[in-house]
């Protein structure tokens, strides 16, 4: 096995390992920081495909901002087993079906997906920002430009909630 | 309704400016630059500090320090146990037990009675001064050292041993 | 290879031996240089002129009784300082501390690895250093700490979007992350290259994009002004009440290394990093070794002047106020530095 099978094992059995956990853990937060390895690692799948800068900006977005307020959050809300709402048995049937279901879907796109394309590891610049760059200022411009409009429209969106309806006075 | 915002009940009160600040005002950047200067300034000023085991402040010369318990030109100790420094004392720190001067102990004692123990807790003390104004025979003076730490607030209770004069100290 | 890797690894280990003695005696410094603005004298008593001083305290802080309060969380725990100590470590590895030395038939880069994605590798670990001082503070199970891991994160996410905006201008001249590029960028003093000579530092081309970085700095290590985290008269030691001994240590030292960290990239980024006036000259007359070994010693200084920079603002600004921090970071900073990436690109348009 080369250095970068290993690699990719032990990352792979990370990722999951703290996937599941992040399910089964009873404590939010311990959950949080369960996620926040499994993106670590996911980060480092990246790394291994030569897509450095997929890799930091995975670290930077998902591990340095949205992991920290997803813990911020938590950790401001009084989230104890006694405030826990208990589930109707409805919900509970309902979930189950969900997720019967979605594993059938995974099953057969698994099953019916073609032989996986083997890894080229020589095409270096594939991932670099340079390339990327070029790929999406280029072919993909439209779609690029959309997806940041739609950001900000979200964006003002919150403002716009956030705000305090001004009340005139009486 | 009563205006609350004028009244001035101390006679000094001074109404905050509330004025718009000017536009280099709210950059803040000369101001702290400003501010930075003056740190700076201070930087290289001259240091205050003394090297307190080497170099020693001098006291005043109406400091009070610890007590001591005077002898006389003889060697014979000055006190007579009257209490009036103990009446004095506002932090009664002072006790003290009076005895009669035997037969052959004139050249330990002035006066015809003694004290037999004399106490000064210097935990309590407050160096005021005023047993020494109350001493009509001279006895206790305040001097210029300070008082020893101790590990035990026992050993702050200052007797005799610690109080009275050494034969050899100059009379005061 | 095999030689290669001996010269990294050696290199590594000297950073890391340079970067912890810096922080110690930043330690060191920090109490010499604010008893010097305040009129004192400062620690002298250990050794000569007091140098012994960080090693005392070093002794008392591992001496001291490790205590752990009653927490559920034990290991988050003892995890928090240990990871804002090694994420404050991890920057080090993409500053270049010099151009390349040719010694004894080999060439070493001053440099552990040049990645093309060296500023967003320092954003990155920026990023997670913040987990250190949350989880620490969470698993304290202690309200002030809580606070205190609350305010830093929060702190630290409104501050690194200003920071990153104003790097973008800086990058848009450069036209490259990696900041072997932009240290190169930077070289001799003035650039005689142009249509008209002028000072080749970014410092001249971007003020504002300094003055917004050098700010965000601030905020990102925790000092004063921006010491809202740990501030002692409202947090008792906010998100370090709990802690002792060397854990405390680490989360005390963690703050001198970012320290040390940030000032080198300021000095990289916007001060020509180990590039002075008239390297050229130097190394055509002393030979490329001596240019470069004082190109190391001039990056240094410039650093240490930062780190003094540091503890001169300390010494002179109040703290903030929370809502100030806030206002400051998302209605000044971050409009400032946009405008600055909108002036710089049409400048960028104009020119070429």
């Amino acid at each position: 096995m080369s250095l970068v099978e290993i690699t990719f094992l032990i990352l792979s059995v990370i990722a999951i390992g703290s996937a599941l956990m992040t399910v089964l853990s009873k404590n939010p937060i311990h959950s949080a920081i369960y996620l926040l390895i499994c993106f670590s690692s996911i980060a480092g799948h990246y790394l291994l495909l030569n897509a450095q800068f997929l890799f930091i900006v995975h670290i930077i977005v998902y591990s340095g901002a949205i992991m920290v307020l997803f813990l911020t959050t938590l950790m401001l809300l009084n989230l104890n087993e006694e405030t826990e709402q208990h589930k109707p048995a409805m919900a509970r049937l309902g979930a189950l079906v969900a997720a019967i279901i979605l594993g059938l879907v995974l099953v057969a796109a698994v099953s019916k997906t073609a032989t996986l394309m083997p890894m080229n590891n020589n095409t270096v610049d594939i991932g670099s920002i340079k390339a990327l760059g070029k790929v999406l200022m280029d072919e993909y411009f439209y779609p690029f430009e959309f997806i940041s409009i739609l950001l900000l429209s979200a964006m003002v969106g919150v403002v716009l909630l956030t705000k305090k309806e001004k009340t005139t006075v009486a | 309704m009563t205006d609350f915002t004028s009244i001035s009940l101390s006679g000094k009160k001074v109404d905050v400016s509330r004025k718009e600040m000017t536009l280099s005002e709210q950059l803040y950047l000369p101001g702290i630059i400003k501010g930075m200067g003056i740190t700076m300034k201070h930087f290289f000023s001259r240091k205050k500090t003394i090297q307190y085991p080497e170099q020693k402040r001098e006291f005043s010369p109406v400091y009070r320090g610890r007590h001591v318990l005077m002898r006389d030109e003889n060697g014979a100790e000055r006190c007579t146990a009257c209490g009036l420094c103990a009446l004095a004392c506002p932090a009664e720190a002072i006790t003290m037990k009076a005895a009669e001067r035997e037969k052959g102990e004139e050249h330990l004692y002035r006066e015809e009675k003694y004290a037999s123990t004399y106490e000064i807790n210097m935990l309590r003390c407050i160096f005021c001064g005023l047993c020494e104004e109350a001493c009509p025979k001279e006895a206790i003076f305040l001097t210029e050292e300070l008082v020893n730490p101790e590990y035990t607030r026992e050993g702050f209770i200052y007797g005799k041993d610690k109080l009275v004069m050494n034969q050899q100290q100059q009379v005061l | 290879m095999e030689t290669a890797l001996i010269i990294k690894l050696v290199l590594i280990l000297v950073i890391f031996g340079i970067t912890m003695f810096i922080a110690l005696y930043s330690t060191f410094a920090e109490r010499i240089i604010a008893a010097y603005f305040q009129d004192r004298v400062g620690p002298n008593r250990a050794g000569p002129l007091g140098l012994l001083q960080p090693l005392a305290d070093g002794v008392k802080m591992f001496t001291k009784e490790d205590f752990i309060p009653n927490t559920p969380n034990k290991w988050l725990f003892i995890v928090g300082p240990g990871i804002a100590m090694s994420t404050a470590l991890m920057t080090s590895a993409v500053i270049p501390w010099g151009k390349s030395l040719d010694l004894f038939g080999l060439h070493i880069d001053l440099q552990v690895a040049d990645v093309n994605i060296a500023m967003l590798y320092v954003f990155g670990v920026v990023s997670i250093g913040v987990y250190g001082i949350m989880i620490g503070g969470w698993a304290s199970n202690n309200k002030y700490s809580l606070l205190g891991a609350v305010r830093a994160s929060s702190q630290m996410i409104s501050y690194e979007v200003a920071m990153g905006l104003s790097i973008i201008a800086v990058l848009m001249l450069v036209g490259s992350l990696s900041l072997r590029d932009i240290a190169e960028k930077q070289s001799n003093f003035i650039d005689w290259t142009g249509k008209f000579p002028y000072f080749s530092w970014i410092v001249f081309k971007q003020p504002l994009a300094f003055l917004v970085f050098l700010i965000c700095s601030f905020a990102e290590t925790n000092r004063t002004p921006f010491d809202l985290p740990e501030c002692e008269a409202e947090l008792i030691g906010g998100y370090h009440t709990e802690y002792s001994s060397m854990k405390l240590g680490f989360f005390l030292f963690a703050e001198y290394v970012n320290m040390f960290i940030s000032s080198t990239i300021i000095a990289t980024l916007f001060f020509g990093g180990y590039n002075y006036p008239f390297y050229d000259t130097v190394a055509t007359a002393a030979g490329l070794n001596a240019a470069a070994i004082l190109g190391v010693v001039v990056l240094f200084a410039k650093i240490f002047f930062f780190i003094f920079f540091f503890m001169w603002v300390r010494w002179t600004l109040p703290r903030f106020r929370y809502d100030q921090l806030m206002n400051l970071g998302w209605k000044i900073l971050i409009p400032l530095s946009i405008l600055n990436i909108i002036i710089t690109g049409v400048v960028i348009l104009l020119t070429n």
